[in-house]
């Protein structure tokens, strides 16, 4: 089997295990309800994920994509409360605003050549502090369009269902599987994960594609800040806290290294489902409080960082035998 | 000796301008801003306050501007924190002397840095991502120590050093006070200090010249983990409670802009831990200034922001290149021609 | 197809120079179409340099680039492959995680309806590799393929995006000789199709076995242009190393000490790295080591300094048998090692010129026992004057110095430790005449004072110069030694070729 595809083989392998484990002892984990509600109430977590994903490929990181989906949700909860404008316009609005942010982090990082860490945690800092300003309340969103928006979803055998913001994550996941699979955009970022000096060398456009990515982070963050207003049907500005962190975690548990160039979007979708499913598991249970999530979460980083480092050792002891 | 003292001063010049010119900012909006009073043989009056509220982050910076010099990150100390004052509130809870709950909580902050450390040192991963580790299970372990509850204690050993005063200055102060002066003789007066910068700026010639690369590493993350053992105590004894969710959320962060705007470069080398202490200073001055001036205090993270945003432009390469000829005449190193291997 | 003789690239009268040093000297270079043409000098000649000047990478001073007979001026590498000139290096430039078609279509993969259309892509990339007699599964990452692999594939791309000029920057340093064989073939087949290809290499039987013509450098200047088969292999190496200054008398082998040997080596290696050899070392010995680039001269130090542990044979001191697992345990045992990579290995460049000196024998009294400030000063000042250190003042970053500063001062480093084994890795490498001159004089007066150094160094006056033994080394292996009247660069020269020779046969 491909070397490259063994972090994603035992991501999947992980997660079957472990849902087999789970419906094991409580079959019905296993009905189309639990499944539909897995990918609702993880939708706006893997929309910005898929963000993180390219980030993380090309070698960097987005500390700023949690406090982006709070200042989209004030900003949509506001601009409903206080104008007229639709909801639609409101959403067009804000992913505007979101990429732009998004596309000035990736200028920064490219231009001054300063670490993205660093640059997108002063991002994440300033997006909080303008969700802020907006507003310090939690604003519920009575938009008769929410409403309608909310109503619509594809029910399955089995009295599951797939609501708008399920399908919308896995729309924006079969775009993204196509974006960094199919086109020269996607081949480009994982080309910077590879080494950016090389990179250049070979003529990859450095600093458009550092721009573009930092821009779809932030532009798939604003759809998840949209997720999540849906979801929650507010706007508050403490919303969405460390989302990052999940969504760092969801990308390696998906079998994407942390270092750049190598990973699937798809891994990171398994990477949520992973997360999703130890929180059904631990409601379903009851008896286990939720700190476990994080303590199992953060065991299962700590063995995909080992098993990477692992594969890294493997190939390059392989290459010298070579 | 003087010429020292001058170099020391031309250091943290920086700092110390800032700081008077936040606190200048500040009188001029509130006019009591400035004033000191002595209550019950204690001091009181905002600029106490600051370096009171201060002391979490400034104690995580001392350890945080280490690790950074060695051109590492600890991304867990917030989550080590809520260990921390998690051990602290059960230890006491369960009818253990405050001697023996320090010594244990102290003991985890260590192990919890032995851990990073040897993540970073030995399995050579990134410090960012090792520290990212326990920067997630670090809270579940705390929650899974206190049970999901805030765990309050009564010992009134342990609430006196959240609450106490001596010497007129509340004991969260004393405490980073003696702490940051142990550590900053520690490293100074010793070798330490020119050896972690040496392995901050190149590892591989330290190594070659001797340097105990591995065990220094560890130590620096030790370090961290103890500062932030103590900040754990002191955020705990302030609320005579551990709140797992809450105790040091998201500090990690300022403790890193404090070391940043101390003027540490985030790539390692030269470090100065009395500037990180001045860092965390001028940050929490922000704060308790927009809180005192009536800003809403919504703008304290746009301010912080922004900060972020000055100090990246002034340390970025491209930044420096294109005004070195001001600063330093001639200062672009000579491209030593090097012949492929 | 027009006439082999005419060329395809002229450089004409190259000038390149760096702040106090000229790296190219007035070059000129020719390369015909159909050639294939090596481009060999020591360390510091100008190879690279030259290089660098024809794809762009540098901005020459001076001098004119005719590609095809028009007049021609890269920007970039980019650009330069645009115009036709391609290079290969021998750390391949290509992307290790991306796979073998994408490496090769990277930035032109074919579309589909806005799609990168992968089938074609593969196809494509399968349909290039066959030219090269290469049939590889070009989904799989490249990383996944031998070195010599990753070689060719960075050829066919470099080749396909270019097409007139192949530049080959030591692309057989790391390929044993079933893949050289290969890689051969594939130049000789490109060279049948017209392309003109720039060899760079340090293996002379590989010159000889695929070059139609030989240019030479030294210290910058063109030495010559040569028919290969014209070419002594003798006077090859004479011209690499300037045998002209062969004649200095050499002085050092006339107090050879006597006595036994402090330091003994037996039997010593690392698998890999360096071939198991026997070294001998007495009190106040300088042992030269000579051998051409790639021939195991820094593994033999690096061993030695424990940098890389040996994992075969003992050594002793004193006849005393002692453990050299690290670079610790040697610096224990009073060892000293000034690396040739000055930059990565030797200088910490953003500390001062005095933390530099003192770096060493902090190292060695531990964290606990700092070295005062007023006995750093000290150090320092002593060093910086004995060795004529040329800083502002001693708190200065050492980045900020020159190369010959630079390397003075690590020196320095070590003499703190008041060493009595040092190893010296290319001391004189990239230094200007002064500095150097300076250096060679402290090797004579260390040896004179009874410690033992072990020197290595392409320049082989300079090793006849203070050497009272001489190594020669050969693929990883010691081949030769030389004592007394027989340290010579005539010798050395003969004991380099010979070791050559008797490889090629």
């Amino acid at each position: 089997m491909k070397q490259k595809y063994l972090p994603l083989t035992a991501t999947i392998f992980i997660f079957v295990l472990s849902y087999a484990l789970c419906a094991a002892q409580y079959p019905n984990i296993l009905s189309t309800r639990v499944i539909g509600n897995l990918l609702t109430d993880n939708a706006f977590l893997g929309i910005a994920a898929v963000g993180m994903t390219f980030v993380i490929l090309s070698g960097g990181i987005d500390l700023s994509i949690g406090s982006v989906i709070a200042f989209t949700g004030v900003f949509l909860a506001v601009v409903l409360e206080h104008t007229s404008m639709h909801p639609l316009v409101a959403f067009a609005l804000v992913l505007m605003i979101t990429t732009l942010f998004g596309a000035l982090m990736g200028a920064i990082i490219h231009y001054l050549e300063m670490p993205a860490f660093i640059v997108t945690l002063a991002g994440m800092f300033l997006a909080r502090g303008m969700a802020f300003v907006l507003s310090i309340d939690s604003i519920p969103i009575k938009h008769p369009f929410y409403a309608t928006l909310k109503g619509l979803y594809y029910k399955l055998p089995g009295g599951g269902r797939i609501t708008l913001i399920g399908g919308l994550m896995l729309l924006v996941f079969a775009i993204g599987i196509l974006l960094a699979h199919r086109t020269r955009f996607g081949t480009n970022v994982y080309a910077l994960g590879g080494g950016t000096a090389t990179a250049k060398l070979m003529g990859v456009p450095v600093a458009s594609t550092t721009v573009s990515i930092y821009a779809l982070s932030g532009l798939l963050a604003g759809l998840s800040g949209i997720v999540f207003s849906l979801y929650t049907s507010a706007g508050y500005s403490l919303a969405a806290v460390g989302v990052e962190l999940d969504a760092i975690t969801a990308v390696v548990i998906g079998g994407t290294l942390l270092t750049g160039g190598s990973g699937f979007v798809a891994g990171t979708l398994v990477g949520i489902f992973i997360q999703g499913l130890i929180q059904t598991y631990i409601t379903f249970d009851g008896s286990l409080s939720s700190w476990w999530t994080k303590i199992l979460i953060g065991a299962l980083l700590f063995a995909f960082i080992l098993l990477q480092k692992g594969i890294i050792h493997l190939s390059r002891d392989n290459r010298k035998r070579a | 000796m003087t010429t020292i003292v001058r170099t020391y001063l031309a250091r943290l010049l920086p700092q110390l301008i800032a700081l008077a010119a936040v606190l200048a900012a500040i009188s001029m909006t509130f006019s009591g801003f400035l004033n000191l009073e002595i209550q019950n043989g204690r001091l009181y009056g905002s600029l106490i306050d600051i370096l009171n509220r201060g002391a979490p982050v400034v104690l995580l910076a001392i350890g945080m501007t280490v690790v950074i010099a060695t051109k590492g990150i600890d991304l867990s100390v917030g989550a080590v924190m809520a260990i921390c004052g998690a051990v602290a509130a059960s230890f006491i809870t369960s009818g253990h002397s405050l001697a023996e709950t320090l010594l244990v909580t102290l003991a985890v902050g260590i192990l919890c840095g032995i851990w990073n450390g040897i993540l970073v040192a030995i399995l050579d991963i990134q410090p960012i991502i090792a520290t990212l580790v326990l920067m997630v299970a670090g809270r579940g372990i705390a929650q899974l120590i206190t049970e999901g509850a805030i765990l309050t204690f009564n010992e009134p050993g342990l609430i006196f050093i959240g609450s106490g005063s001596f010497a007129g200055l509340p004991m969260p102060v004393i405490v980073w006070l003696v702490f940051g002066i142990l550590v900053a003789l520690l490293v100074r007066r010793t070798a330490l200090g020119m050896l972690i910068e040496a392995i901050g700026v190149n590892r591989q010639a330290s190594t070659l010249s001797g340097v105990f690369t591995p065990v220094l590493l560890v130590a620096a993350y030790v370090l961290s983990g103890l500062c932030a053992a103590i900040a754990g105590i002191i955020a705990a004894a302030d609320i005579r409670g551990a709140d797992a969710n809450n105790a040091g959320l998201w500090l990690e962060l300022d403790a890193i802009l404090a070391v940043v705007v101390g003027g540490t470069s985030l790539l390692g080398g030269r470090f100065s831990i009395a500037a990180s202490v001045f860092g965390a200073i001028i940050i929490q001055a922000i704060n308790t200034g927009i809180l005192l001036s009536g800003f809403p205090p919504e703008f304290n993270l746009i301010i912080k922001a922004a900060i972020i945003v000055f100090i990246l432009v002034l340390q970025s390469p491209r930044f420096r290149t294109a005004f070195a000829f001001l600063t330093i005449p001639g200062r672009a190193a000579k491209p030593t021609e090097r012949e492929a291997k | 197809m027009q006439t082999s003789s005419e060329n395809i690239l002229s450089a004409v009268r190259i000038d390149k120079g760096f702040p106090g040093t000229k790296a190219l000297d007035k070059v000129d270079f020719h390369l015909r179409r159909g050639e294939v043409h090596a481009l060999l000098g020591e360390n510091g000649a100008g190879k690279s340099t030259l290089i660098k000047c024809l794809t762009g990478a540098y901005h020459r001073d001076g001098g004119s680039i005719l590609l095809d007979g028009t007049e021609v001026d890269p920007r970039d590498t980019f650009d330069a492959q645009r115009l036709g000139i391609g290079t290969v290096y021998q750390e391949v430039n290509l992307l290790p995680n991306l796979s073998v078609a994408e490496n090769l279509f990277l930035g032109r993969q074919p579309r589909r309806f806005g799609m990168v259309d992968i089938r074609a892509m593969n196809r494509k990339a399968r349909e290039l590799l066959s030219q090269y007699e290469l049939e590889l599964d070009v989904t799989r990452a490249l990383a996944s393929y031998s070195v010599a692999i990753q070689q060719v594939v960075a050829i066919a791309r470099a080749v396909d995006l270019s097409g007139k000029v192949l530049i080959l920057d030591e692309p057989t340093a790391s390929l044993d000789a079933h893949e050289v064989a290969m890689l051969f073939r594939i130049v000789r087949r490109l060279k049948a199709r017209g392309l003109g290809i720039i060899f760079i290499t340090h293996f002379l039987e590989q010159v000889y076995e695929i070059s139609d013509r030989i240019t030479v450098l030294r210290n910058g200047r063109l030495v010559g242009t040569r028919d290969a088969a014209d070419l002594d292999r003798r006077d090859l190496i004479a011209m690499m190393i300037g045998r002209e200054l062969a004649a200095e008398i050499h002085s050092a082998h006339a107090n050879t000490a006597g006595g036994e040997p402090r330091y003994r080596f037996t039997n010593y290696g690392r698998r890999g790295r360096i071939e198991p050899f026997d070294l001998n070392v007495r009190v106040g010995e300088v042992v030269g080591i000579a051998g051409l680039l790639g021939s195991g001269r820094t593994e033999t130090a690096e061993v030695l300094f424990g940098a890389h542990r040996a994992d075969s044979g003992t050594a002793e001191i004193d006849g005393r048998p002692v453990e050299l697992s690290s670079p610790r345990a040697a610096i224990r045992q009073k060892f000293g090692f000034c690396p040739e990579d000055r930059k990565t290995a030797g200088i910490v460049g953003d500390l001062s010129v005095r933390e530099n000196i003192v770096l060493a024998l902090q190292a060695r009294r531990g964290w606990t026992r700092p070295i005062s400030r007023a006995e750093q000063n000290r150090l320092a000042d002593l060093y910086i004057r004995a060795l004529d250190i040329r800083t502002a003042d001693r708190e200065k970053p050492i980045r900020l110095l020159s190369g010959g500063n630079q390397q003075k001062a690590i020196l320095a480093r070590w003499l703190a430790t008041e060493p009595e084994f040092l190893i010296l890795d290319e001391p004189t490498r990239g230094i200007d005449v002064g500095a150097h001159a300076e250096i060679v004089r402290l090797i004579e007066t260390l040896r004179e004072k009874g410690m033992s150094l072990i020197v290595i160094s392409s320049e082989i006056e300079e090793l006849v110069a203070y050497s009272t033994r001489v190594i020669v080394l050969r693929d990883r292996a010691h081949v030769a030694e030389l004592d007394g009247d027989r340290i010579t660069a005539d010798q050395i020269v003969e004991a380099i070729a010979a070791a050559n020779e008797r490889r090629a046969s």
